[in-house]
Parts: structure tokens; sequence; C-alpha cells
């Protein structure tokens, strides 16, 4: 990352599509840059942060986000945002109109899609919103295109008085691969100037503009047509021609050395023209696209024969050459070789888990046990671990921040089996104020009975660790305001009796605090106060072992569900009354642990001890 | 140079050095010359889940993944993990294994077994397995964190370049940052070759 900061122009270097794009937005001359962390689309501000001459934060949401772009445009600086797709549905409203109003600074928004789903809670298509928006937009396929791109984009972006969306997927984003740098160019702030009738979108003046908005989509059509973006990789083996964006192009380059494949790096408006040029020179047309058929409804709408697409592909998931390859030879009637000589073993899942120490287990493990009286709305992050091994203490996920609206909606929605039940919302701090704000809010508001645990490890820890308002630094690691929780949530209304402040390591006060929270038919906050393991605010200290002869084999402690406590050993023991006790025997690993005494309290024995003296390398 | 395209696929679990394995053949391809791609599954399987990189270099390479049935190289910084990814293997592909454990959580609290003899069972299905205890030869010489360059070690002699190339790319990054890590990493590598030739042995020999 580093490295494509002192880059010198024309070297080339081994980056990834992430920071590829942050070289691209530098050297285009960008001066204002916000985001909020979200894979795959995280690394692009923390990759800008470390150029010089350009402001980057970290914003609450994506929403504010745009809008901190959409301000610097107006200004007359070359403005960036970077999201990942559920991101843009968050920021939508601001987007949606200022395409309307159109740019002054050049305005690029990327979006980052999780095509195969490896950290989301969807897969969706964000080239939808080029069309909904009638913007134009970008796909690169490595990062080469998506440096390019990015610069282009801006130019684009000016020359059409247009936001420009750069569409990006994992697979371009967290591709490293070969790319060779250039130079930056200077592009200097012009400063607000006040013009009401562009900025104030009253409906006269919106309806103003709306006729230069679709005169605008025809001349990016032609523009299209003519990009060297899109351009026709010929190949002679012309039964098929493939139609192909992103990646999805170096799939099929790949996969078929030999066929003509038109590359379409800028995907709308789509270069029809262009289509129909390989279409008379193929036998079929196949259009790779991931994730919906977007293209191949609009061409097969033009009236242009011969195309196909979902018909032959999968609709969900990459499209990668293992699938690729057979979808297209038994199209072709070719026999389809196996795909791998070798058998699947298919061990065991290995799911991930909460780091060795991780504030929000002792949370976990307290909800398991009362799991039976419970019901758990859950929200986006690593708490969302809660849901696996060994705490299964989670009822729901859906959004970001929406763990707030649904435990309401939950609360209000009881049966006559669920009346006695207390609805719990869980939520991270990061989250809290990315969006969780404003369903607390609704919660005191509309008097519901929800306990909610703001699990506040200072940090965005899911996506890796980026700060946030809630930690005291901006994204350079520069101070910043902290923000307190106890006062915004006694702010929003919480009666201040009902908002208690608990240090997650204590098992007896969590468990107690959660308990006699949750009997209490009002709203009230429970706010958990330890750093992230990973984060900058840890410090381990001295770690624990188990003590053999005192062991009883219960279990307990693997319930808290720290990694660093695995079973050595299981033994069944029949017991006097002819049952059988199923005994786990337990070891801590001394390297892992860092002595957060989580798992003492849960050990009826007392064999959990110091390990002193503390073991390094053994 | 020729057109063929070097498939290597690192695999483990969150945590082990497994990207960063891959970073380090990823610069020794593109330090000589060649196109190099490397995918890696990030998100939420740094938790301790299952880690992958896929490493592909040649003079020209499209796709950024590896098709299953395609790799040249597993190099796997776990047993179980090994076998999770033989597949991936063409055939006549090398499956370099550290034979560590790593029993997960769902396996401990018996929701799961894991294998016995997870090389065996790759075996008796025909892949060519060389294994090790990398975690042995690292404490030995003093650092568990050394598996990473024991492990490059293990194929070097497997790469199309010289293995003094994958070497120069481990020690570089020290030599700036921790002189002192110089020398014991020069060993680990050497002693990850020797590690790879004498399994090498041993399974011919069985
Ligand atoms: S990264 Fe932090 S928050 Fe996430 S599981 Fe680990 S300790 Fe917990
Ligand atoms: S004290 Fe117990 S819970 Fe805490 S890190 Fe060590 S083993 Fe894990």
């Amino acid at each position: 990352m580093t490295a494509a900061v002192q880059a010198k122009p024309q070297s080339r270097l081994l980056l990834s599509g992430n920071d590829a794009i942050a070289r691209g937005v530098w050297e285009a001359g960008a001066r204002v840059a916000a985001a909020y962390p979200g894979t795959p689309s995280t690394e692009i501000l923390e990759s800008l942060s470390l150029y010089p001459d350009l402001y980057a934060e970290w914003s609450v949401n994506e929403k504010v986000a745009m809008e901190v772009a959409i301000g610097g445009s107006m200004s007359g600086a070359r403005s960036f945002c970077a999201m990942k797709h559920v991101g843009l549905n968050v920021a939508s409203d601001a987007f949606m109109t200022v395409t309307v109003a159109g740019v002054i600074g050049g305005l690029v928004i990327a979006v980052a899609d999780d095509v195969g789903m490896s950290s989301s809670q969807n897969e969706q298509d964000s080239r939808f919103w080029g069309r909904f928006a009638h913007v134009p937009v970008l796909e690169p396929a490595d990062s080469q295109e998506a440096y390019e791109m990015a610069k282009y984009a801006f130019e684009l972006s000016e020359a059409y008085n247009t936001p420009v969306i750069l569409r990006l997927t994992t697979r371009v984003c967290h591709v490293k691969a070969v790319v060779q740098v250039g130079e930056k160019v200077a592009h200097a702030i012009g400063g607000f100037k006040s013009d009401a009738r562009r900025w104030v979108m009253t409906p006269a003046n919106a309806k103003g503009l709306l006729p230069a908005q679709i005169a605008r989509e025809g001349k990016l059509q032609a523009l299209a047509e003519a990009s060297p973006l899109n351009f026709l990789d010929d190949g002679k083996d012309k039964r098929v021609g493939f139609v192909t964006s992103g990646p999805a192009f170096m799939h099929v380059r790949e996969s078929f050395p030999d066929a003509p494949v038109l590359k379409l790096g800028f995907t709308y408006p789509v270069p029809l023209a262009l289509v129909e040029k390989l279409a008379g020179q193929v036998e079929h047309l196949v259009v790779v696209e991931e994730t919906e058929p977007l293209m191949e409804r609009e061409l097969k709408a033009a009236g242009l024969q011969k195309i196909h697409g979902k018909d032959l592909l999968p609709r969900l998931g990459e499209l990668t050459p293992n699938v690729l390859i057979p979808a297209i030879k038994t199209f072709l009637g070719e026999p389809v070789p196996p795909a791998t000589t070798y058998p699947k073993f298919d061990p065991f899942p290995r799911p991930p888990t909460m780091c060795a120490a991780c504030p929000h287990m002792g949370v976990y493990y307290s909800l398991a046990r009362m799991r039976k009286n419970v019901q758990i709305s859950g929200d986006i992050g690593c708490y969302t671990l809660g849901a696996g091994h060994p705490w299964n203490a989670l009822d729901s996920t859906i959004s970001m921040g929406a763990s707030m609206g649904i435990a309401l909606g939950m609360d209000k929605a009881r049966s006559e089996e669920t009346k006695d039940k207390a609805v719990v919302a869980v939520i991270g701090d990061s989250t809290f104020l990315h969006m969780g704000m404003q369903g607390l809010l609704d919660i005191v508001y509309n008097r519901g009975n929800v306990t909610v645990l703001i699990l506040d490890n200072r940090t965005t820890g899911m996506t890796g660790g980026q700060n946030h308002a809630g930690t005291g630094k901006g994204l350079k690691g520069d101070d910043t305001p902290r923000v307190d929780f106890t006062k915004l949530v006694e702010a929003l209304g919480v009666n201040p009796e009902r908002i208690k402040k608990i240090d997650p390591y204590q098992l007896p006060v969590v468990f107690k605090t959660i308990k006699q929270e949750t009997a209490i038919p009002e709203v009230s906050v429970i706010i958990t106060d330890r750093p992230c393991v990973l984060s900058e605010f840890y410090s381990k200290i001295e770690p624990y072992k188990v003590v053999d002869e005192d062991c009883t084999g219960c279990g307990n402690c693997i319930n808290v569900g720290c990694p660093a406590i695995t079973v050595k050993r299981s033994e069944s023991k029949v017991r006097p009354d002819g049952k059988v006790n199923e005994l786990k025997f337990t070891t801590i690993d001394t390297a892992m642990c860092t002595g957060c005494n989580m798992c003492v309290e849960s050990c009826g024995p007392k064999a959990i001890v110091k390990a002193k003296p503390a073991v390094a390398a053994e | 140079m020729s057109d063929v395209i070097t498939n290597i696929l690192v695999c483990g679990t969150g945590g082990q050095g497994v990207m960063t394995a891959a970073e380090i053949l990823s610069q020794a391809a593109i330090a000589r010359g060649l196109d190099c791609k490397k995918s890696e599954v990030a998100g939420m399987a740094q938790r301790g889940g299952v880690v992958t990189s896929h490493v592909r270099f040649g003079k020209r390479v499209w796709s950024p993944v590896i098709t299953p049935g395609t790799a040249d190289i597993l190099v796997a910084f776990e047993v179980a993990e090994g076998s999770r990814w033989a597949d991936m293997l063409r055939p006549g592909g090398v499956a370099m294994v550290n034979t560590i454990r790593l029993v997960p959580p769902v396996v401990s609290a018996g929701l799961f077994k894991y294998p016995d003899d997870p090389v065996a069972q790759m075996r008796a299905a025909g892949v060519t397995v060389y294994d090790f205890d990398a975690g042995a030869i690292a404490r030995e010489l003093g650092d568990l964190r050394l598996i990473n360059t024991i492990m490059l070690g293990a194929i070097a002699d497997y790469l199309p370049f010289p293995a003094g190339e994958l070497e120069e790319q481990i020690v570089g990054r020290f030599r700036e940052k921790k002189p002192a890590m110089v020398e014991v990493n020069q060993k680990a590598f050497a002693a990850g070759r020797d590690a790879a030739e004498s399994a090498k042995t041993k399974t011919s020999a069985a």
C-alpha cells in the first residue's frame, strides 16, 4: 500500500484493485474522499488516506459519505466516495438527486458488489443504479483498468456534468495484479458559487433540469459506442461470441482463448451498435455478466437476435472458468471434460469464530444461558458471530442498524407464546452510530419494551478495525472528540436510570445486568466497554492455564466460546443411576490467551489459574 | 518465456500467514517480469475460518482464480485444510502439507469429527503429498512465526524460477525492517527445502 503512494510514474507494482483505484483517484487530483468501511470496498479509503493533498474521512454511513462528496463537487473539488453494494442503498436518496443537479468538480462513486457473497447479507447488482439514476457506469476487470478508469471517471464526470459509477466486484477489489502507474495532475478547487436554480431542488428547479438529464443520456450513448474502454478482442472460433464486462471478461478469455469477445468497460449506456457488429460475425452471442441479466435484457429488448445469457449461465455467484466451460460446451454439444480428477474430501466445517478474549463473548455466553426467555435481534458486524457455535444467540440479522427497529416490531407483535419473552437488540458501536440511533429513538418514542445492548469495542471490528466517531480517532489516526454513548443515549430519551455501562469481562455482572434490565418493562440500554482485542487500545495481560487435577471435565468454559480453550481429552462416565456423562477436559493455549478472565468466572471448581511464569516460546 | 501459467493455491486458517506467503510468491513472480494475479478470500474468513489465496503467474494471466483441477502446487499451512483443497490440484500436482492439526471449536464440541489422517486420505485418492511438521522446525529455530518461511522454502524447488529468487523476496523484507531476522529466515528457508526433500524421499520410498 505504501509502495503505491511513493511509486514513481511508470513503475510496475503489484496492487489490489482497491489500492489501484486510490492511486488513480489521487492522480486525477481529487481533493475530497469519504466512505464508510464495507467489504470489499474498505481499503480504498485506507489507501487514499496515505496520499498528501487530499481530504479523506470515515463518514458515519454511506449517505453521509455521499453527501460529503457532493459538497466537495459543488465547491469545484474533484470528489470521491466509496461503498459496498448495500451502502449505495443507504446513500441512494442523495445519489438520486445529485444525478439531476449534476456536478462541478468531477464526482465519482465507487460501488463494490460482493459477487459470491464472501461477507454480506445479500448479493445485489449495482449496475441497476446506473440505469435508475441515468448515470454512466464504468466496469474495470482488473487492477490496471481500475486505476485507469478511476482517473478517466473524473474527466467523464466533468465533461458530461454527471456523477459516474465505478462498479467493482470482489474480484477486482481484492485481487492483486500488476499495475503500471502514472503521474498526478493538478486540479484546483474552484470554490462554491451560489446558484439556487441549480442546487436548490424544489420541484420547479428540478423539473427544469430533467430534460438535460435525458439529453445527456443520449450523448453518453454515443460516447459509449466510440469509447476505447469498449473493444472487440477477436478470435477465430466464430461459433460463439461473448459480450462481457468486469472480471467476467477475464474468466471468458481464460476459458475460451479462441472466441471473439466484446470487452465492455463503459457499460452504461450500453453500446448497442458495437454488440450488433459482433452479432453479425458469430453464430451465437452469449452475454456473460455478474450477476443479473441486465445487458442481456437490454439487448433483447433492442431486438438483437441470437442472444443467450442466463439461459445457459447461473444467475448467482461468480462466472469463473469452472462454471463457464461446462455451460458453453454443453450448449455447443461438445463433451464436457470432468472438472476435477481428485475427489472432494469435505472435512468438518471451520466457521469463523470470535477472537480469543473478544469482549462480545461474555455477552453471548450470558444470553445463551437465558436463551429460552429471550428473543434476540442482531445486527451487522463481528457480533453477528454470536449466531454461531457455541452461543446460538441471535434470532435475526437483516441489515445495518436494523436491529432496533426489528426488535421494536418483535416487541409490538407478541403472541400468547412470546408475551413473556424479553426482546433484546444487540448492536456494535460503529453500527449504532451508522444507523442504529434512529431505531433507538423510535423505540423510545413508541414506548417499546426492548433491552438494547450496545457492544462498544471502540472499533469497526469486522472490516478490520477502522476508526469511527466513537473511537476518538479519525481515518488518519488523528485525535478527534469521542462520542459519549451514555450521554448520546440519554439525549435520545432513554431514562438515565435504565442506562447501564458494564465491563463485559465480568461475567456475573453481565449476566445480572441483562437479567435485571430485561425484567423491567421499559426500554433500557446496556453499554459494554472493552476494546476489540485487535485494536490499539487492547493490552494483553498474563495468560491462564487449566490445572489438570482440578478440572472435572464439566466443559463449562468451552461455552464461553474462546478459541484459546480447546478440549484435550473426552471421557464417557457412567453415573450410578446408569446415565452417561460426557466429560470434556480442557486446555488453554497460553500463546493465544490474553488473560481476560472471562472463562475463569465460568469454571465452578476454580481449575483455571494464572499460568505464571508466562510461557513465551516453549 | 513460455505461455505456461503456474497456479499455486495457498491455504490454511485465519492468522497463519497464508496471505503473506501468497504475497511473497507474487512479488517474486513480478520481480521476474512475469504477469501475476493474486486473489484472496477475506472478510469473515479472517476470524479463524478457512483462508485461501490463489496465486497465478506467467506471461499473461487472465482469470484471477484457479480453475479446480488445475493447481500445480497446493501449499497447506494446516493438514485438514490441505485435504479440503486437494481437489484443486491437477493430476501430477504436488501438495506440500504442514502436519499441524488445528482443531476448531465445532470439532472440540463434538459436532463434527476431525479426520484421523488427512494425509493418508489424500494419498489413498492418488494425490502426491509431501508432509512434514513445520511447527517443530520453527520451534527448533526459536520462533513459530517462521512457519511461513519454512513452507515457502518447501515449495521453492517446485517453482519455474530459482529458489534463490524466492528467498531474496523473503529475506529482503527483513533486511530493511528487522535485519536481525535475516539469518534465521535464511535458515528457515533452507530447513523448509530440506524438509520437502526428505518428505519426497520418504514418500517415494514408501
Ligand atoms: S476482531 Fe475484535 S470484535 Fe471481532 S471477534 Fe475479534 S476481538 Fe471480537
Ligand atoms: S482468560 Fe479464558 S476466555 Fe480469556 S483469553 Fe484466556 S482462555 Fe480465553
